[in-house]
């Protein structure tokens, strides 16, 4: 496979692990902020780990809104870059932080009654229909989540998962993918998400 | 169904792993990488890595592995020891550690572990809390500097105070290690990890005891642990970890395949 994979430097920390992950495959991968090398890519990663807040004011800092919002080829956000891809979060101290509107959805805390919070963890995760990021895992793999908030379920849930309620462990709108869960720390499961999501 | 964790915890000395009787004597085990790298083939879910020297020995530690195990791993990983800044914490997550667990330092100074749950958020803040039961005082205490036994000592906090104090502070998960178990395989603490249990409302990791397989069944039933850490049993081979995990599937427990 020679692609240009790019993972975009959000200034969080689990870049690294991201990055260790996909050269697993056997890809080259870069880390970059510079928007000619993010559009130039065949495949975008979004990491994404601590707040929605601050990972949006380091986005807008880089000035990289825009940019993401126009990529054409297909981008996968991970955990906190997930949630980045909707409208909102409610993951702040005051009002809701403005994400980057790519799929429609919100970020709410999860409402799990006597369960502990962060949902931390491997849980199953069933997909929806014949999700193509999910091509060759068993209908109940399970996958390594962390964390408080999440996307509940709609019609661009790409997979679900069942932690006190059902939300989305997954979600998809056009050439935007996002997954809650930590692909790059799930193991065998983990390493095939992120190899159809390559192979797309 | 969210699985019980089985979380091998390495302690780490001068880049070598080793394990300690009751926290003494201290004896290698072997190389980090490796032995990460096969327990995370045997299905482990988790690991931790404690550098057990860098809390009480007040030096700078080399944590270059963390980056060489990040790279080969592909579960998560906590690493602990030695952590007492902010500045620190960073330097071992950019490294590729999923989670940072402090210790002694949040004793020292509980404010730190607020500010880590301000800079990288409650996912990544893990406390560890070394809880004695004083047999006299019929009470649970936290001691300090635990991986020195010339500088352990006993602090004012009672555990399950203590547990709630770094709750309130932002911790995301809390690792309780029984001090009077840790070693000797009779088997978690289930008393007093059930008492601190209804007091934590983060995930809670058993440690300090595990002997035998039923050990685990009996943490997780009894105990509602999330995870249970363990050391000696698997770097010695006494309980194979995907024997481990078959039995405790046989015995309805949620556990990872």
């Amino acid at each position: 496979m020679n692609q240009k994979i790019v993972i975009v430097n959000t200034g969080c920390a689990n870049i690294s692990s991201v990055k260790f992950a996909v050269e697993h495959l056997g890809v080259k991968v870069e880390v970059s902020d510079d928007v000619n090398i993010i559009q130039k890519a065949d495949k975008v990663f979004l990491p994404g780990v601590g707040s929605a807040n601050a990972a949006m004011a380091s986005i807008k800092q880089k000035q990289l809104v825009a940019s993401i919002q126009q990529l054409t080829q297909p981008v996968l956000g991970i955990c906190l870059g997930m949630q980045l891809m909707v409208e909102s979060s409610e993951e702040s101290l005051s009002d809701n932080t403005p994400c980057l509107n790519l799929i429609p959805g919100q970020v709410k805390r999860m409402q799990v009654g006597d369960l502990r919070l962060p949902h931390m963890g491997w849980n199953t995760v069933t997909p929806v229909g014949d999700a193509p990021l999910f091509k060759g895992l068993d209908d109940n793999s399970y996958f390594y989540f962390v964390h408080s908030f999440a996307v509940g379920i709609s019609e661009h849930t790409m997979a679900s998962c069942q932690y006190g309620m059902d939300f989305s462990a997954g979600i998809h709108k056009d050439n935007f993918f996002g997954v809650q869960f930590h692909p790059e720390r799930s193991s065998n499961a983990g390493a095939q998400l992120l190899k159809n999501f390559i192979q797309l | 169904m969210l699985a019980r964790r089985i979380i091998p915890c390495l302690d780490v000395k001068d880049g070598k792993v080793v394990k300690g009787v009751k926290f003494r004597n201290h004896e290698i085990i072997g190389d980090i990488v490796p032995l990460a790298e096969q327990y995370a083939q045997q299905g482990a879910d988790e690991l931790v890595f404690y550098d057990i020297t860098a809390s009480s020995d007040q030096r700078v530690v080399d944590k270059s592995w963390v980056t060489r195990i990040a790279q080969v791993i592909d579960i998560p990983f906590c690493v602990a020891g030695g952590i007492k800044t902010v500045e620190d914490a960073g330097k071992i997550l950019e490294m590729g550690a999923d989670k940072i667990s402090v210790n002694s330092p949040a004793l020292a100074d509980p404010e730190l572990i607020t500010r880590l749950h301000d800079t990288f958020g409650q996912q990544c803040v893990v406390v560890g809390i070394d809880s004695f039961y004083n047999e006299e005082t019929g009470k649970y205490q936290v001691h300090q500097y635990t991986g020195d036994e010339s500088r352990t000592q006993v602090t004012a906090w009672q555990t399950a105070d203590w547990v709630k104090e770094v709750q309130e502070r932002g911790a995301g998960e809390i690792v309780l290690n029984c001090m009077n178990q840790d070693g000797v395989r009779k088997g978690y603490d289930l008393a007093q990890l059930s008492a601190i249990r209804t007091a934590c409302k983060v995930p809670l990791i058993a440690s300090g005891g595990a002997g035998e397989s039923i050990h685990f069944k009996d943490v997780f039933e009894q105990a509602d642990v999330d995870g249970a850490l363990a050391a000696s049993v698997f770097h010695k081979g006494i309980i194979p970890i995907p024997e481990l995990k078959a039995y405790l599937r046989t015995q309805n427990i949620a556990i990872r395949n």
